[in-house]
This record gives structure tokens, C-alpha cells and sequence, in this order.
């Protein structure tokens, strides 16, 4: 009976209606996560803390269950869906008052292969983690990723490709990199269906990625340890 | 209705299809990144011999350069309005083969995902998807394939709009879909859910069952998945030839020949009747997974799962979300909300 009762948002303790967002961003339901981002507003919280507290960490769960093999793509969509609604009211309040940035991304899908849902889960969840995020797109030659890296000096480089015909395309980007002198510049992770560890080491990657949630704790890992280089250079 | 396919399983009790596409290509010289059905039309020859290499290794079947032929996949490769063209050549190559054997020989017309995410989720809609499934299966029928076959799907509601266009196209066909992802398909079904799914189609498949996917281990565990359901429809087995490597700036697959002989007996011992390779799987596999399917008897039981990995290498999870694993692994969380 009870669980049939609409859930008033605005009724909520500070407390429960982070976790009422969490359960909310695990079922998709993007005009309810929206309504707890504003209500947080009004009540004064900073949009960092949102973002970290209420989006960042309902996204870490259904990251977690997603490498799990517990949810898959389509509840992963709908997730990331509802979390780009928050986003969308964040992100100017968040360059406003100067949040720290957790790093920044340029992803693509290679020449050849025009599959875009790993690298669009990648790009989601990566937002999701606070990363900022430029999204190539798909069939991507190597120089639109020369192009896009000059552009936007990211930290991390992303590359997905899904057919066994267009994942030897990665080594092409990666050695033009070399060629070029900017490879050590940026962290490269690879990712897509057909890969494996094996295959990233041996292209010179600096890492696989399995899935989104594994892309995003890879990064931050890379990040971090990128940050540390930096103080003792 | 009869066809070159229904003929063929109603006098034998397995049948062997062929194996990879991309990886003898790339063995062709088909450079990263290019569209294998380009050379339809500019190296008909090399196709000539892709489907040669697999009828005199022994293929039953063989499946046409047509796989990423649909107008969403040729779209980025701007030959999206030679969708049809290019399938037909494929289909007419395929035909030429085919008919120069003195035993039958099934040309099917290979059909692969448009690559899109479907409605809601994603952009593509139902009438769209069967629109551009259908071109293709006019062209690859105008060509002459026997049956369609359509390899790789991840979603329940693109196989189903195959299928419709199939039907639009008065086609038969088969169907397979990749599991790839703890066991499903990337969309989360379970190879339970597929028989479920393709039982409850308008116009089911002839056969249907799983390509592709993570190693010819995993592939197994499905058909068992399959068998399980008790369904009298044909199941096809098609798994890669192993894990892909990258050596010496060329992908390689790690299951040797012998090993895919293996694979194959076994696929028959759990309950597949059309068997062959994918990513990896080359002539020389193909040879020894005829010679094992015609030398080696059946076994009296299906393979137990710790058979399958002794003799194959190890699952990729641990469960595959069928059987006792359906209520017994990890669950979904409980939320308070109801979903509108």
C-alpha cells in the first residue's frame, strides 16, 4: 500500500533525498533527478556537492552493477539519460563558481566503425564522474584525433572500436602519435567488444578499458597519478 | 515452403558453415578501417576465394561479404544509396560458387546490425530498421541467396525487425545473436530470453542461435542455455577462434585449429546442428572441424560446463544469468519509487 504513495521530493530530508536520487538515477527517471538537483539548489548546496554527493555517487552504483553484469546497456542508457538532465542545470552554475575539475577527455570510435554505444556509455559515465568530455564521434581518421587533441589539450585520449576490421586502426592513431612527439603528452585508453588487455599493451595504449565503469576508475587512477608527476617535476 | 537449407537439415544431422570474414580478408590485403563490401564490386575475385576457401574446406554453408552491407552501416563509408547493389554482387558471387559444386551448397545472404541503438533508447524506430532491412534482403535475394542470415544482434527489437522485413522480402532465414557481456547480449537478454523471443515471432527463424561473442567457451555455455529451453528449432553454433592477439601489426586469434575441432564436436554434443567459426576462424580450422564432425562419434550426454573449459579455457563470468544462475547471482537492487 505504502509503496504505492508518490514520494514528495521536496518533503525529504537532505539526507534521504540524496538517496531517494540515487535510487532515482538507478531507475532512469530523469524528471525526478532533475526536480532533486533543483530542490538542492534552493536549499543552498553548492552544485559541486550535488554534483559529487547526489549524481557522481548514484552513478558509481550503477557503474558497479553494470561491471557486475547486473544491469546492462538499455538500464545503463536510461541512467545516464537522467543524469545528463542534472548535468544540464550544473554544468553553467559549476564553471561559475569555480568547482574543481576532475580532468578532461577526448573520445572517438575509429575509422571504419560507426558503433557509438560503448563510446557514448564511456562519454556518460565519464560526465558523470565530473570528467569534461569532448565526443568525436564515430569513423574518426587519425586526423581528427590530431585535430581534436591540439584543439582541446585534454588529459586522456579514448578510442573504441567494435569490429575485429577496425580495431588494428587504433595502432595507426597511436603511432602517428609517436611519429608526432606527442604521444607521452596524453594517457591513451582503448576500449570495445573485440579487446583485450593483451591487445591495448601490445597496440601502446596505456590501457584497456572492459567497460565504462572500469574507463572511469582507469582515468581517475591516470589522473591522479599525472597530477602527482606534475608537483615532484 | 522448401529451400537449399530445410532440404539439407532434413537429410543430415549437423551441418558446417564457414568461418571468418574480416580476418581472411585482412589475410586478402583489406585494409583497417575500409568496407569489405567494397570488393564486391572492385575485387570480385578476392570474394570468389573467400567463399571458395570455406566450400573446399568442407562448408555446407557459407555466409556472403554482405555484413555491414545495410544503408546504416555503408552510410560512413558514403555508399549508403549501394546498399542493395553491393549485397546483390554478393549474393551472385555467392551463387556462382555454390553452383559449380557437385553437392548442394547454401549460399546465405549475411546480414549484420545496422549498428544503431533502437527506439526509445535510441534513434532508430521499427519502421525505419525494417525499411533498411529490407533493402538489403531484396538485394541479397535478387542475387540468389538461398536463406538469409542475420549474425551479431545485441537487441531483441532488431532481430525482430529483421525478421519482419524477412518476411516483407518472403525470405527464409536464420538468426543469430553475440553474447558478449557476462554471458548476454550487450542488451542484457540471456540465451533463455532468446528462445523465448524468437519462439514468439510472426515468422521465426529456420534456425537460430550464437555467433561471435567472447572465445568458443562462452559460446557453448549458450547453446547449452538454448538446448535447455527444449526447443525443436535448429540451434547454430558459430564462435571466434579464440581471444584476438595483436602480433607482428596483424590480429590473430589464439584458438588453433585443433582446438576449434574440439569446439566443434562439442557444439554438436550440446545440442547445436549448424556449426562453423567466426572472428579468427580460417580454412585450416574449417578443414579440421569437418574432418572431427565426420570422424568422431557423438557423445551419449551433453558436455558438462567443467568439460567445456578443460577442453576450451575458461567462461568470461562466472554465470550466464540462465538456469539455477537466474535467481541466484547478483540482483538487481530494490528501489522505493515505482517506475511511471
Amino acid at each position: 500500500m505504502s509503496d504505492e504513495e508518490d514520494i514528495i521530493l521536496s518533503e525529504l530530508s537532505d539526507e534521504e533525498l540524496v538517496e531517494q536520487m540515487w535510487d532515482d538515477l538507478y531507475d532512469g527517471l530523469k524528471e525526478e533527478i532533475e526536480e532533486g538537483v533543483n530542490i538542492l539548489l534552493e536549499r543552498g548546496w553548492a552544485p559541486y556537492k550535488i554534483l559529487t554527493e547526489a549524481l557522481v555517487g548514484g552513478m558509481t552504483v550503477v557503474g558497479k552493477d553494470f561491471r557486475d553484469g547486473i544491469l546492462f546497456v538499455p538500464e545503463v542508457l536510461l541512467a545516464a539519460n537522467a543524469m545528463k538532465g542534472g548535468m544540464f542545470i550544473l554544468k553553467p552554475l559549476l564553471a561559475s563558481t569555480g568547482a574543481p575539475r576532475m580532468g578532461s577527455m577526448v573520445i572517438g570510435t575509429v575509422k571504419g566503425d560507426i558503433h557509438d554505444i560503448g563510446k557514448n556509455l564511456v562519454s556518460m559515465m565519464m560526465e558523470g564522474a565530473g570528467f569534461e568530455v569532448v565526443d568525436i564521434g564515430i569513423n574518426n581518421p587519425v586526423e581528427n584525433y590530431l585535430e581534436a587533441l591540439e584543439e582541446h589539450k585534454p588529459d586522456i585520449l579514448g578510442m573504441s572500436a567494435l569490429l575485429t576490421t577496425t580495431m588494428p586502426y587504433m595502432k595507426v592513431v597511436i603511432d602517428t602519435m609517436v611519429e608526432q612527439g606527442i604521444r607521452d603528452d596524453y594517457v591513451v585508453l582503448v576500449g570495445g567488444a573485440p579487446l583485450n588487455e593483451e591487445f591495448g599493451k601490445a597496440i601502446g595504449a596505456d590501457a584497456y578499458c572492459r567497460d565504462a565503469a572500469v574507463a572511469v576508475e582507469t582515468a581517475k587512477d591516470y589522473v591522479k597519478r599525472k597530477h602527482n608527476q606534475g608537483v615532484t617535476a | 515452403m522448401t529451400n537449399a537449407l530445410s532440404k539439407l537439415l532434413q537429410t543430415r544431422d549437423w551441418l558446417l558453415t564457414d568461418g571468418a570474414t574480416g580476418t581472411n580478408l585482412f589475410n586478402m590485403g583489406l585494409e583497417s578501417g575500409d568496407a569489405p563490401e567494397l570488393w564486391n564490386d572492385t575485387h570480385p575475385d578476392r570474394i570468389t576465394k573467400l567463399y571458395a576457401m570455406a566450400v573446399d574446406a568442407g562448408s555446407d554453408i557459407f555466409l556472403t561479404n554482405s555484413f555491414g552491407g545495410n544503408a546504416a552501416r555503408l552510410k560512413l563509408h558514403g555508399e549508403e544509396k549501394r546498399a542493395r547493389d553491393l549485397s546483390r554482387i554478393s549474393a551472385e558471387i555467392g551463387r556462382e560458387v555454390a553452383d559449380t559444386r557437385d553437392r548442394p551448397v547454401v549460399v546465405a545472404g549475411s546480414v549484420g546490425p545496422t549498428g544503431e541503438i533502437m527506439a526509445p533508447m535510441g534513434a532508430l524506430t521499427h519502421d525505419l530498421a525494417v525499411e533498411i532491412f529490407h533493402e538489403q534482403a531484396d538485394g541479397l535475394k535478387e542475387g540468389g541467396a538461398d536463406v538469409l542470415w542475420l549474425e551479431t544482434i545485441s537487441a531483441p527489437e532488431e532481430y525482430a525487425a529483421a525478421a519482419e522485413a524477412f518476411k516483407l522480402a518472403d525470405m527464409p532465414w536464420c538468426g543469430t545473436m553475440s553474447f558478449d557481456t557476462a554471458g548476454r547480449t550487450m542488451m542484457g537478454l540471456t540465451s533463455a530470453d532468446m528462445v523465448r523471443m524468437v519462439d514468439g515471432l510472426p515468422n521465426p527463424p529456420l534456425a537460430f542461435g550464437a555467433n561471435c561473442g567472447v572465445g568458443a567457451s562462452d559460446l557453448l555455455r549458450t547453446v547449452l542455455g538454448f538446448a535447455a529451453q527444449g526447443t525443436e528449432r535448429p540451434i547454430i553454433a558459430k564462435g571466434n577462434a579464440g581471444i584476438p592477439k595483436f602480433v607482428d601489426g596483424h590480429i590473430h586469434y589464439d584458438g588453433t585449429p585443433d582446438l576449434m575441432a574440439d569446439y566443434a564436436v562439442l557444439a554438436r554434443d550440446c545440442g547445436a546442428t549448424i556449426i562453423g567459426g567466426c572472428c579468427g576462424t580460417t580454412p585450416e580450422h574449417l578443414e579440421k572441424m569437418h574432418e572431427a564432425l565426420s570422424t568422431r562419434p557423438r557423445a551419449e550426454t551433453r558436455p558438462t560446463l567443467d568439460q567445456i573449459t578443460e577442453a576450451l579455457g575458461a567462461f568470461s563470468s562466472a554465470a550466464d544469468g540462465t538456469g539455477d544462475d537466474a535467481n541466484s547471482g547478483p540482483q538487481k537492487r530494490r528501489t522505493r519509487r515505482r517506475r511511471d
